[in-house]
């Protein structure tokens, strides 16, 4: 076992889109167990600073397997096809259309209501966007062209995420 | 299958190696230490029986300390000298503070943090707080008749780096080895928890003095997670008193205020002179207090994606969820009775005591020993960009201990220096957050603008205080970090104040660095003893006889009159085990892997 371990091989999972959160939150505790430095406390300096970097690099893959998108972020860049959010910002046309729709009915909802149907269906297409990234990660005769094209739909996804976190702070 | 374990004869554990450690709330109004004896956590009480100490400190002249209660009694009679609630003045500046002007002390700026004139001088909130650890720190060591070998102190979920920097800065100062800072509401949670076998979602609704805090708990199998956590850090029982005060017309002291509000728990009215409040009035007067902390719950639910019914049970924590008032507006909100079942003033020191004998290492045979707290960054953390705007670095609520790394490039050819402002708070605009520290990177390799890529990681470990390195990637070079606190203490500081402390007396500073030499040895002995007893296999037999030799060499070290000497020692002991301390952490990792794939076979 080491610090430099993908996190699926620190969390003794398959490497693929789909997993189960139980088992994720399950192993995160089991292993949480053995390295925090709460469990060090009484062993000296280095076996706390040791706990401490086995700790955070354990929370930190943690962080990125439990959320769908960043798991899907991080299976992209392992697999060759990274996200490169800052250098990439070509967006398909129909995507930018919808984008501007969404923003247009924001600025125009005047009452919760209006903002919780706008939500509900920002959210509907990210679970719809997210499941076609996910079988395209996990598909089994996979190639570089559909691995960029889950590349590209986490780009989408990041924009979709942002702006319904927006949504939800104006309720 | 477990091997047994049998240590040869002259390693057998010390049988006096129990360690006393305990927990510490130091809270706003009231400070209380508490300790596990026998198994069961308990507040420790002073020579009169009393467990509560209040926070308050009076410099009577330049030779006499007044702390506890023959402080409180000066508060009228003395109040420039007479400090209380000074929480609210910790890792704060001057123009932080809301209501200096109503304050009775004589307040000043000093380097950026607010500093108190009294009769003893210029005093830090940082120094009359260690007064209060200090008398604690005493009232322990008297009732063992032995050395602390760790505390563990509490602090609100809410407080932010700077609030807590100052407490551990404190705690040094008062002559604490600090095991950790725990927030409060999560140390009620162990205490309460444990106690009860409690499983499921909890909030930890704690009202005390000074201070409020929200915390939001998954309860399983000795784990306690904190999920969220909100608050605000300038919020407490004062700001009901001073309600009461108002309500007067400040005819009435905030001192007899707060006599007021107490009675209205029983009482329906009070009457001062010509004038009478009624609970009705007393409820309606202080309700926009009460929606601020109903606000921060929201928050914190929302943070959690939890909705009110989610809660399996609340907890109540603080003295002022005494107000019956408090008691039914947050019932109505969760939509059942609070949990109401233990002492608000004590809960929070005895969860603390828990924490402070496991991480001591001390086996008390209960759940305790394998409990597992996971708390959070209460505020995000960010670095001010361009425009004065935040770039946020360390999200709140994120699991600690945590890093996150960010890149920055120069902008100018050959610049070979980095500005960077670290702030924390929610807000989009630095002028909004608070200012916690600016870092100046030096010795970049000078190159072409934006050739240089500069990661800076910021890293907050389990007490959730915050560090920062950098590193220029492209060569390698590690930048170095001058760091200016906003409002902490710099380390040259408190080395100042602790030798201020012992005043002249250079013998004092002797003793205590060979005492401290001793103890320090005395924890690396029995840590090295304990690692040897569990993983001894883990080494080879020329390892074995080098540590153990080692070990060997360390405790006789201790009976040296040289703090030096045994330091050497001791470091050698340290350095010899560091490979050792890898391999248990990886076999540790390795182990908590395989028994995961055996249960799902």
């Amino acid at each position: 076992m080491n610090l430099t371990d993908s996190d699926f091989v620190l969390f003794g999972l398959p490497e693929q889109f789909a997993q189960d959160v139980a088992a994720l939150e399950a192993k995160w505790k089991a292993l949480q167990r053995e390295a925090h430095p709460d469990k060090f406390a009484a062993q000296g300096a280095t076996a706390q600073r040791l706990a401490m970097q086995w700790s955070v690099r354990i929370n930190e893959a943690y962080q990125r397997l439990k959320d769908p998108l960043k798991r899907a972020a991080y299976l992209c860049e392992l697999r060759g096809s990274p996200i490169n959010a800052e250098n990439n910002t070509a967006m398909p046309a129909a995507f930018l259309m919808q984008q501007i729709e969404w923003r247009e009915a924001a600025d125009d909802a005047t009452s919760d209501g209006q903002i919780e149907t706008l939500l509900a269906e920002v959210s509907a297409s990210k679970q719809n966007l997210l499941a076609q990234c996910g079988r395209a990660l996990d598909e089994e005769n996979s190639s570089k062209a559909i691995y960029d094209k889950a590349s590209s739909l986490v780009r989408n996804l990041m924009f979709i995420e942002k702006f319904e976190s927006e949504l939800e702070d104006r309720l | 299958m477990a091997l047994l374990q049998i240590s040869e004869p002259n390693q057998a554990p010390d049988p006096h190696a129990r360690r006393i450690a305990i927990g510490i709330d130091l809270g706003t109004t009231h400070s209380l230490v508490a300790s596990v004896r026998s198994g069961v956590a308990e507040c420790l009480p002073d020579e009169q029986g009393r467990v509560l100490l209040p926070s308050v400190v009076r410099y009577v002249d330049a030779d006499k300390r007044e702390i506890g209660f023959a402080a409180v009694a000066a508060q009228i009679s003395d109040p420039a000298n007479t400090i209380a609630s000074v929480k609210r003045l910790m890792g704060r500046g001057l123009a932080d503070i809301a209501n200096a002007a109503s304050l009775p002390y004589h307040l000043a700026a000093k380097g950026g943090m607010v500093s108190i004139q009294t009769a003893f001088g210029e005093k830090s909130p940082v120094e009359v707080s260690a007064e209060i650890l200090a008398t604690l720190r005493y009232r322990a060591e008297d009732t063992f008749d032995d050395d602390i070998f760790g505390a563990v102190i509490t602090v609100p979920a809410y407080f932010d780096d700077a609030q807590r920097q100052a407490t551990k800065d404190a705690a040094s100062l008062a002559g604490l080895n600090v095991l950790r800072l725990i927030n409060e509401p999560t140390a009620a949670a162990i205490a309460y928890g444990l106690d009860n076998a409690a499983e499921g979602l909890y909030a930890i609704y704690d009202l005390g003095g000074g201070t409020f805090d929200i915390s939001i708990l998954r309860l399983n199998k000795g784990v306690f997670e904190v999920i969220a956590t909100g608050g605000d850090s300038a919020l407490g029982g004062d700001d009901y008193d001073h309600a009461v005060a108002e309500f007067f017309k400040d005819a009435v002291s905030t001192f007899e205020a707060r006599k007021i509000k107490e009675k209205l728990t029983t009482e329906d009215a009070v009457q001062v002179g010509d004038q009478t409040i009624t609970r009705a009035q007393f409820v309606e007067i202080t309700k926009p207090l009460t929606d601020r902390t109903l606000a921060a719950v929201k928050k914190a639910l929302r943070d959690a994606k939890l909705k009110p019914v989610d809660i399996d049970g609340t907890v109540m924590v603080g003295g002022s969820t005494r107000m019956p008032h408090i008691q039914a507006v947050v019932g109505e909100f969760f939509g059942k009775p609070p949990l109401t079942n233990l002492n608000p003033d004590e809960v929070v020191a005895l969860g603390a005591a828990i924490q402070a004998n496991q991480l001591a290492g001390n086996k008390t045979g209960t759940d305790a020993d394998d409990m597992l707290l996971l708390d959070v960054i209460p505020l995000s953390l960010g670095i001010e960009t361009m425009g004065g705007l935040v770039e946020r670095i360390v999200p709140r609520n994120q699991t600690i201990p945590t890093a996150m790394a960010q890149d920055f490039t120069t902008y100018q050819d050959g610049q070979t220096a980095l500005a960077l402002h670290v702030v924390q708070g929610e807000r989009d605009l630095v002028v909004d957050c608070r200012s916690l520290a600016r870092f100046e990177l030096r010795g970049i390799p000078p190159m072409a603008a934006g050739a240089a890529k500069i990661r800076v990681t910021f890293t907050v470990d389990a007490d959730g205080l915050l560090s920062v390195s950098a590193v220029e990637q492209n060569s390698g070079v590690e930048a170095r970090i001058n760091v200016k606190p906003s409002y902490g203490l710099t380390d040259e500081q408190i080395a100042t104040m602790l030798k201020d402390s012992f005043g002249t007396a250079a013998q004092d500073m002797a003793a205590r660095a060979l005492a401290e030499a001793r103890l320090e040895a005395d924890r690396m002995v029995i840590a090295v003893q304990s690692a040897l007893g569990s993983d001894r296999d883990l080494l080879d037999a020329k390892e074995q006889t080098q540590i153990d030799e080692l070990v060997a060499a360390c405790t006789a070290s201790k009976s040296l009159e040289d703090a030096k000497a045994i330091e050497t020692v001791t470091a050698e002991l340290a350095k010899a085990t560091e490979a050792f301390a890898a391999a248990r952490m990886n076999a540790g990792i390795a182990r908590a892997l395989a028994g995961k794939n055996i249960e799902n076979i």
